[in-house]
């Protein structure tokens, strides 16, 4: 089961190395990554998209926990929230027609162009994966995909729920 | 105002450290300078940095002390690695100080150069680079605290040489108290959890408790035997556990696992609640962990939330240190009646005690080739079975763990967990260092000593007495074992065709070695061996080559499913 895993933890160097080796070695999956300080910048939150049944999700919860850079860690998936990603995408379009139909799928989406060449749009999309990777199937069969880049998931606790210290 | 290097040796005085093990190289000349000329911390001058890291290790396994260990950057530090995943595994509290090349050349593959905090990460518990000299005693008192709290383990403390630059001086600040936010370890338990496996072990009607090296860890053996003995538990140890319980205690059953005893293993897989204590349901204690302990309401007491339920569902979780969740229970507990307490386990040890007289520890000896197993008795006898024990890793492992009773907790001292051959010299060496007048017996293999066999320069040195009772086979006993159970006998490379002589050996490093090899002489020669009180004995004694270690269990079975001997099984 797809789960998305919150972790606060010391703004430190290594204490990312310390997360990623955690899952290496213990033959942990991660699927997404997404990291960056909050606004107490001492702290960074991380977001974890990984398998697992229940054992598995216990282990990883604890065994993050167990790192001294950690500070607190929560499944999000556990109960509502809100889960984001952001997707930038290059599309080629070969012809005036293409590019029409680019655009519309784009506006559909509730994406923006953002770059513009004679050749490309760049185009930029927030959405939950699943939404992502509709796009991705669907622009790929009006436009030809350039390259593309996915930041992982983020995500939040709905209502009063928060990750704190 | 101080330099670096001499932040370092004044933060380890401050922290309390007497002994600092470790070998000097250019990344850390500084420190070691700053080592010369002063009393508060001896250093002893190890000859392989792996050998330091288990001097350390067994030091504070004798002492529940940090053990230190002080290596250059590069091969100093990689040396170490064996030596830290040993105390990783066994939970063994440990501070590694690691010389790096200096910060303007991190990353340039310098000389000597190597990514210590990278390379131990898997290892450690935690691990610090030092950027700056004014953040040395922080470092040092932050490591101390993480290496010998919670779940105690290694903590590496790496220091870029222009950190320790002795020709900088900067203000010493040393951290009246540690506190990090970010961790705060669990010591009590939570009452709830208590009341509900009070009531459940107080209704079993066949439990058993279960200890394991965290029981030693935080000092709780007199709880442990308070408790077995209110409540006429029967009591099992694990390879880590052994001295937690006494040894000779009617109510001990022994080991329990792979080598465990009958009693031990029946009456674990027969039981209706299990309290482990400190103990992590090892794959050397459940085998198959589909078939363990059918009937039981497991009650599992650590400090580790990670370690419950990582391999055995438990039911009745408790996240403290033993100790203080011992005298939890005994303040939950009401007055207990000892007599009915009797009644209602009267069956139960009854069963015990028929399981027990099988006495699967017995075993045939012969006229013409010594026992291993009698060796270990005759160990027992000539120490009083007050012996700090060490060893390494192999059959003499088992044999001295089924056939020494230890009755004093901190005694027994073994790579567990991480099965490190070479551990028994250096881990006796670190015991003897703590505790110069005890007597400290390295129990060892033909095998196993010559994976550090180079300490026995450290030992003249320093005077270390330490008496070595190497049960020589000829062969790499459990490794023979397993070839003879499941490879049809086929030795494949577990011979030792060219061992030297350990007697000229001992003596050309100065010592005293004597050869044992008839069975009528063993008793004289272990006698001789213990008189010689300030010598380091060297006893290279002529062992069965075909004896092997029972009981053993079966691969894929329960707990009781074992081989008794080569013919029998449960």
């Amino acid at each position: 089961m797809r789960r998305i895993i919150s972790v606060l933890m010391e703004n430190e160097p290594g204490a990312l190395s310390r997360i990623i080796g955690l899952f290496s070695q213990r033959a942990y999956n991660v699927d997404s990554l997404c990291v960056a300080p909050i606004d107490d910048s001492s702290l960074s939150r991380l977001t974890i998209t990984t398998q697992g049944d229940d054992k598995v999700i216990e282990q990883i919860t604890k065994q993050v926990n167990k790192l001294i850079d950690v500070l607190k860690i929560s499944d999000l998936t556990e109960g509502s929230h809100v889960e984001r990603e952001l997707m930038l995408v290059k599309v080629a379009t070969r012809n005036e027609n293409s590019r029409a139909e680019v655009k519309r799928t784009v506006e559909i989406f509730r994406g923006k162009i953002v770059d513009v060449t004679p050749k490309n749009y760049t185009i930029e999309l927030t959405g939950t994966s699943d939404k992502l990777d509709a796009f991705v199937q669907t622009i790929g069969q009006t436009g030809e995909i350039v390259e593309l880049s996915r930041t992982g998931v983020c995500g939040l606790a709905r209502g009063d729920k928060a990750l704190r210290p | 105002m101080m330099s670096g290097a001499a932040m370092v040796v004044r933060a380890l005085k401050d922290v309390g450290v007497k002994h600092v093990f470790g070998y000097p190289g250019g990344a850390v000349l500084d420190i070691y300078d700053a080592l010369y000329a002063q009393q508060d911390v001896q250093h002893i001058l190890v000859r392989h940095e792996q050998a330091a890291a288990h001097m350390a290790d067994g030091y504070a396994r004798a002492t529940g002390q940090t053990g230190t260990v002080l290596v250059t950057s590069g091969p100093g530090a990689t040396n170490t690695i064996t030596g830290i995943a040993t105390a990783y595994m066994d939970s063994i509290p440990m501070v590694v100080l690691s010389g790096q090349v200096p910060s303007m050349h991190i990353g340039e593959d310098a000389f000597q150069e190597t990514d210590m905090v990278g390379c131990s990460r898997p290892i450690v518990k935690h691990s610090f680079l030092v950027k700056r000299a004014v953040d040395i005693p922080e470092a040092i008192a932050k490591a101390y605290y993480i290496a010998n709290s919670g779940r105690p383990g290694p903590v590496v403390v790496d220091l870029p040489k222009d950190t320790v630059n002795v020709q900088e001086s900067h203000p010493y600040r040393f951290p009246e108290k540690v506190q990090m936010r970010s961790y705060n370890p669990t010591i009590k338990g939570h009452l709830g959890q208590i009341k509900k496996a009070l009531k459940v072990l107080l209704k079993a009607k066949r439990p058993v408790v279960y200890v394991g090296g965290g029981a030693i860890a935080c000092d709780a053996s007199p709880l442990v035997r308070e408790l077995a003995e209110k409540l006429n538990l029967p009591v099992t140890n694990t390879l880590m556990g052994l001295g937690a319980f006494p040894g000779d205690h009617p109510q001990f059953l022994g080991m329990l696992g792979m080598h465990g005893t009958v009693q031990a293993n029946k009456t674990m897989h027969n039981a209706d609640c299990i309290l482990a204590l400190g103990a992590r349901f090892d794959d050397r204690v459940t085998n198959n962990v589909q078939k363990f302990c059918p009937h039981a309401q497991i009650i599992h007491v650590d400090i580790d939330p990670a370690s419950i339920s990582k391999t055995i569902n438990v039911h009745i979780p408790v996240v403290g240190s033993v100790k203080t969740v011992l005298t939890q229970f005994f303040e939950q507990m009401h007055e207990i009646d000892e007599n009915e307490r009797k009644d209602q386990l009267l069956d139960w040890w009854e069963q015990i005690e028929a399981w027990r007289s099988r006495d699967c520890l017995a075993y045939a000896k012969d006229d013409k080739q010594i026992k291993p197993q009698e060796v270990i008795e005759s160990l027992y006898k000539h120490t009083q079975g007050d012996a700090y024990v060490t060893s390494d890793v192999g059959q003499h492992q088992m044999f001295a763990a089924l056939y020494y009773p230890f009755a004093k907790p901190r005694r027994w001292i073994n790579s567990g967990g991480l099965g490190t051959m070479g551990f028994g010299l250096p881990a006796a060496m670190g015991v003897q260092v703590a505790h110069p007048d005890a007597v400290v017996a390295c129990v060892t293999g033909d095998g196993s000593i010559q994976m550090n066999i180079q300490e026995l320069a450290t030992c003249l040195q320093y005077g270390m007495p330490v008496k070595i009772i190497s049960l020589n086979n000829r062969a790499l006993g459990m490794v023979r074992q397993w070839q003879d159970m499941i490879y049809k006998g086929r030795h494949s490379h577990s011979y030792m065709d060219s061992l030297p002589d350990f007697v000229k050996l001992a003596e050309a490093y100065g010592h005293v070695g004597i050869k044992v090899d008839k069975p009528e002489e063993l008793d004289d020669a272990m006698a001789r061996c213990f008189a010689m009180k300030d010598k380091l004995v060297f006893m290279d004694i002529s062992v069965d080559q075909n004896e092997h270690v029972y009981p053993m269990q079966i691969k894929y079975g329960a707990m009781d499913d074992m081989r008794l001997s080569k013919t029998e099984r449960t």
